[in-house]
Formats: C-alpha cells, sequence, structure tokens
C-alpha cells in the first residue's frame, strides 16, 4: 500500500452562527468568527489517497485525474466563495474547519476512480488543522 | 462524525543535555555539542492533536478557546523563556526533546479533558520533531 498527497489552496471567507443559539450565546461559543459579515482565510488542502501501485503504469493514482476531481468538487465550489452563502452544505450547517473537512471528503469520496481515499486535512491557518478519515 | 483538531504553539527554551549517570568523556560522546555547561536554546513548536465527534450544534471538535486557555496557562507558562534544567521534572531527568514531548503529552492528558488526546508532536528545529502518543 502507498499513500499519495496532493495539495491545493483555496481562498473563502465565513462565519459561525448558530440559529438556535441567542445573540449572547453565539457570540460566547462563537467570540469573533460570529461576526455576521464573516472573514476570509487562505485554506490550504491536503488530499491522502491510497492503493496498490499499478504495475504497468508505476502510479497509485493518475494524478492528472486527482488534479481535475479536486479542482471540480471542491475549489470550484469553494475558492473565492462565502461559504455560508453559496456552498450548498453549510446553507445548513456551521463552514468550521471540520464541518469543511467532512464536505470535501464526502465530496471526494465517491469521485475517485481508482485509489481509495485515506485521509482529508484543512489547514486554517498555518497553525491549525483538521484530519478527517471518514469516521462515523 | 469524528475528526482530529491540531494546533501548533510556539514556545522558546534553553537545555544543557547532561546525565549524572555518565562519565563526563560519556557525556560529551553522547550528547556532542549539546553538552555544553552553559547550555544553549531552542524554539520549539508544540503540535497538539485531539480527537472527538464533532458537535452539531457548534460544528467543532472541542472550543478552540478552552485548548488555547489551557495550553497557554499549562505549558506555554511553564516552559516558555525557561531553563529546562532548572525545572523540577528534568531534576532528575535529562531535558531531551523526547522527554519534554512525553511531559507535555502527560500534562495535556491528565487536565485537558474537552477532548481526546491523540497526540504530541514537538519540533526542536526545523529539521527534528518527536511524537509521543501514550
Amino acid at each position: 500500500m502507498v499513500y499519495l498527497t496532493r495539495k491545493a489552496e483555496f481562498s473563502a471567507s465565513h462565519y459561525y452562527h448558530n440559529p438556535d443559539f441567542t445573540p449572547e450565546e453565539n457570540r460566547r461559543v462563537f467570540g469573533k468568527c460570529n461576526n455576521p459579515n464573516g472573514h476570509g482565510h487562505n485554506y490550504t488542502l491536503e488530499v491522502t489517497v491510497k492503493g496498490e501501485v499499478d504495475p504497468r503504469s508505476g502510479f497509485v493514482v493518475d494524478l492528472k485525474q486527482l488534479k481535475e476531481v479536486m479542482h471540480r468538487e471542491v475549489l470550484d465550489a469553494m475558492d473565492h466563495r462565502f461559504l455560508n452563502k453559496e456552498v450548498p452544505e453549510f446553507l445548513d450547517r456551521i463552514p468550521t474547519t471540520e464541518n469543511i473537512a467532512i464536505a470535501i471528503w464526502q465530496r471526494l469520496a465517491t469521485k475517485l476512480a481508482s485509489a481509495k481515499l485515506h485521509r482529508v486535512r484543512v489547514y486554517e491557518t498555518p497553525d491549525l488543522f483538521v484530519d478527517f478519515y471518514g469516521e462515523a | 462524525m469524528k475528526a482530529h483538531l491540531s494546533r501548533r504553539y510556539l514556545f522558546s527554551a534553553s537545555h544543557r543535555l547532561h546525565s549524572e549517570t555518565m562519565s563526563p568523556q560519556e557525556n560529551q560522546s553522547t550528547y556532542g555539542k549539546c553538552n555544553n555547561p552553559f547550555g544553549h536554546g531552542h524554539n520549539y513548536i508544540v503540535e497538539v492533536t485531539v480527537s472527538g465527534p464533532v458537535d452539531q450544534k457548534t460544528g467543532m471538535v472541542c472550543n478552540l478557546v478552552d485548548l488555547d486557555g489551557f495550553i497557554e496557562r499549562e505549558v506555554l507558562a511553564r516552559y516558555d523563556h525557561e531553563n529546562l534544567n532548572m525545572l523540577q521534572e528534568f531534576a532528575q531527568e535529562v531535558p531531551t526533546t523526547e522527554n519534554l514531548c512525553i511531559q507535555i503529552y502527560e500534562i495535556v492528558q491528565r487536565g485537558f479533558h474537552e477532548a481526546h488526546l491523540e497526540r504530541v508532536r514537538l519540533e526542536e528545529t526545523m529539521m527534528n520533531s518527536f511524537e509521543y502518543v501514550g
């Protein structure tokens, strides 16, 4: 088994707000991230796939295809977007880094042809990142 | 759904690697430049990984304010701008980055209960790092 990781970057804005919370509760739980006008990050995405090396091509996965899938399923939807308002998953789910990693996993898992998705890592900043392994 | 959250923190500290159980020659051959009696320092980066179910109400594994507050109080306040050899936990133990990594893991494991501790990873320089998973 070999693991292969492909990186990508996207920039997006978001804010944290739960409509079931009172305004005070929203501010207490989410702090500065509760500003309804949003704020932004440069996110770094790392997608790790795993599989056996194909004896003919020497590849775990066709990188060109992986790159295309990441662009089509993730970057086209999230890059330079206001996540709360423009990405369907976040109309009723808070776009925390945790939920972004889960949403990206769900977008990619069924779209990969040969290799199997192993991990989605999303950096919100260089000092904060989330890993999702598809665990229930 | 279960996710892993990692956060990186910086602190600076000095240390000297020296074991009372070794002869001066043995200390020198084991620790090399790190055995300099005056000590030397590093900018350490500690990377703490916690895991747990993502809370549907908040979208979080745990509130970062809680994790940051805990690490600030219990780890950074203890080690930042200190000479590690002067601290009680290193009175008998050599303050290698391995041992410091284990100490930090145990502090977090004992005191932080908002999420499950998965791993502590400690970078001593950009070229070397250590991980402890318990």
